[in-house]
């Protein structure tokens, strides 16, 4: 009883928030799963090559620091270049002015936008959100954001789509301010990998997931040493157990 | 009293200890206290693992505390801020992901831990005299936890945080005459804003600690009864007993630590999952979620209140189906504590329990069509429980006669 008590406890809040979602999201097999699951470094790194040329156009990563590329792999002096690429608004400087400079390791990334209201501006009125945390902040994460990217098929014949409107078939409610961002091919890989569009949704998924959670390796890895060692502690206090009570008469 | 200690109640001044414990004790009995509550305390043979849970609960109040005080170095309660230094938390403060996960999940574990420490006492009536206050002061610590857990979670500023707060202080408005000023002196403002998430920040931890001195009178109320235990019989002599230590230390260190493991993994692998996503977007007041609902600890009690179609109704019953648990004690009139031997109370409590877990299930859900009817019925079933079957199934029934600790030991074992 005691038992069914606890599985029941674990299904009745397992489930609690699936409310409300009636579009059915697919699966995808994602490098991280699982226990011992890492962040594919190569997938990472040309999903950053993605979001630079394509999402960072509207999106902003405000949570991220150039430096913090160095987890997938970037060396030092490829991080500086990266950062250098941006420009950075500072200041004020010795004479009150604002000035830009070029982006350095420790500068949060760039955002596209001075602020929120000119995001909104610039963008019919929809606000562009900002992908540090989307992976997380979205109810079916990682295979959500793929989803979306894909997501942009030919609507219904008797559905009008609002002007400034797309119709995507895993947008609640099927309409999207964005446009399909992404098309077969539109960027180039430096590795020769295919840039189909699959691989470009999945590279850029594993660069956001990671951008969501960079310490997700770090806490497996600990995970797994701190379940083993409390294994090994339950056992021997359960011997301790048995030993201390067995002269415990009935 | 010898004539040479005229002052007989010196005698209690002397320590049985010497060297730095007797020092200290004859100075502080806390040596002795300690002995005689940790060490030596009587505890009847026959407990089973739920009795663990209350230990596990304080193990859990230990470490929000430990990692709340680690927190709270890098936490700034603004508006502006909060949302952005609890990221700073998870990225690039050492271990800060580990903290703040460790905190956020031990929340849902001491929940897990006190639903089950409660249920225990509801099922092998550890509410009855006299443990009445023991009881009493558990309520009040369980309803101290569920205003820390719900100030808590509206720190972290996201989505889940700001209308999760603007929804449940909203309650307040219900009361008549002074609940509006009641709600603009709790959030600081017209609105949840700024001067709400500093002062919830203040109160989270004033209540924190509140919690922590209720424990030490549940204790000590605990220690003036003796524990209950499964048979609900109390112990006939000193042999039905084993000494706190190292009997029930060893046997709660194992609960312990397998309960910690479940965390563990929990918290190591899925550390999002007893959360909701909504709450990794900044709170924005211009932008109400789909649907909102509180953390999952709070579904029953969420379903209650929806389940009342009047404001003021469904708030008092929401408050009130916790108060209502209170008078037990005295609603009860059944003569036998443990449900092992009363065969009809028994299912009223295995279906208060499971009620329960329904009503926290159609709290997830949203108010409408069936959801609402089942929620209702649950709530009627939760007041039907308290008000006429404990008086009622306690006069009626006929329970066995119950078995000594010896006896029922012994049966076990054959």
């Amino acid at each position: 009883m005691k038992k069914l008590f606890f599985i029941l406890f674990f299904l009745s809040s397992f489930n609690v928030f699936s409310a409300g979602s009636k579009i059915d999201i697919p699966k995808y097999d994602w490098s991280w799963k699982g226990f011992f699951g890492t962040y594919d470094r190569a997938s990472a790194q040309r999903g950053l090559k993605v979001y630079r040329e394509v999402c960072a156009g509207c999106h902003s990563m405000n949570y991220l620091s150039y430096r913090n590329l160095s987890d997938l792999g970037f060396s030092e002096d490829h991080i500086k270049v990266i950062a250098a690429e941006n420009l950075i608004l500072d200041g004020p400087n010795d004479e009150g002015e604002m000035f830009e400079r070029d982006g350095l390791p420790s500068d949060k990334f760039a955002n596209p936008y001075a602020n929120d209201k000119a995001a909104r501006a610039a963008n019919n009125g929809a606000y562009p959100p900002d992908l540090s945390l989307i992976v997380k902040a979205r109810p079916k994460g990682a295979d959500y954001v793929k989803s979306l990217l894909l997501g942009y098929v030919d609507p219904p014949k008797d559905m009008t789509i609002p002007n400034g409107q797309h119709y995507n078939k895993y947008m609640a409610g099927n309409l999207i301010a964005m446009a399909s961002p992404l098309s077969d091919g539109l960027v180039d890989y430096d590795d020769g990998t295919q840039n189909s569009m699959d691989q470009m949704t999945t590279d850029v998924t594993t660069f956001l997931a990671w951008a969501a959670e960079p310490s997700l390796e770090d806490r497996k890895r600990m995970g797994f040493k701190v379940i083993l060692f409390l294994v090994v502690l339950f056992i021997l206090a359960y011997i301790s157990k048995q030993q201390i009570w067995r002269d415990v008469k009935y | 009293m010898s004539s040479s200690d005229p002052q007989g109640y010196k005698k209690t001044l002397n320590s049985p200890y010497t060297g730095f414990k007797g020092w200290i004790d004859s100075r502080l009995p806390l040596v002795r206290m300690m002995e005689a509550e940790y060490l030596k305390f009587p505890v009847p043979k026959s407990l089973n693992y739920f009795w663990s849970f209350g230990g596990i609960a304080m193990f859990c109040l230990i470490g929000l505390i430990l990692t709340g005080i680690f927190l709270g170095f890098h936490y700034k309660p603004s508006a502006d801020d909060a949302f952005d230094s609890v990221e700073r938390i998870m990225r690039d403060v050492s271990f800060g992901w580990l903290i703040r996960y460790l905190h956020a999940n031990l929340v849902s574990f001491f929940f897990i831990a006190t639903f089950i420490h409660i249920f225990r006492a509801l099922y092998f009536g550890s509410y009855k005299a006299p443990r009445e206050l023991v009881y009493i002061f558990g309520l009040t610590m369980f309803m101290l936890m569920m205003a820390t857990a719900f100030l808590g979670y509206t720190l972290p500023w996201g989505q889940m945080s700001y209308w999760g707060a603007t929804v449940i202080t909203n309650l307040f408005s219900a009361i008549p005459v002074i609940g509006d000023a009641i709600l603009t002196l709790l959030l600081g403002d017209f609105t949840v804003g700024d001067a709400t998430v500093n002062r919830f920040y203040v109160l989270h931890w004033l209540l924190a600690f509140a919690i922590v001195g209720l424990v030490v009178f549940h204790v000590i109320t605990l220690h003036m009864t003796g524990s209950n235990n499964p048979t609900g019989s109390e112990p006939q002599s000193w042999d039905e007993t084993v000494s706190f230590h190292p009997y029930v230390t060893i046997k709660d260190l194992n609960a312990t630590i397998f309960f910690f493991i479940i965390l563990a993994f929990i918290l190591f692998y899925y550390p999002n999952i007893l959360g909701h996503s909504d709450n990794y977007i900044k709170a924005n007041p211009m932008v109400t979620p789909a649907h909102i609902v509180p953390e999952w600890y709070f579904l029953p009690f969420y379903a209650i209140l929806r389940a009342i179609p009047d404001k003021l109704g469904g708030v008092l019953a929401m408050f009130g189906s916790i108060l209502a648990l209170g008078l037990l004690p005295w609603l009860d009139t059944s003569k036998v504590r443990s449900c092992l031997f009363r065969p009809v109370w028994r299912y009223c409590v295995l279906l208060f329990a499971i009620n329960f877990l329904v009503l926290m299930y159609m709290g997830g859900k949203p108010a409408e069509g069936i959801y609402v009817l089942i929620s209702r019925i649950g709530t009627a079933y939760w007041f039907l429980f308290i008000f006429v079957l404990a008086p009622l199934v306690g006069f009626l029934e006929t329970p066995r006669q119950p078995l000594s600790i010896s006896n029922y030991l012994r049966s076990k074992k054959a």
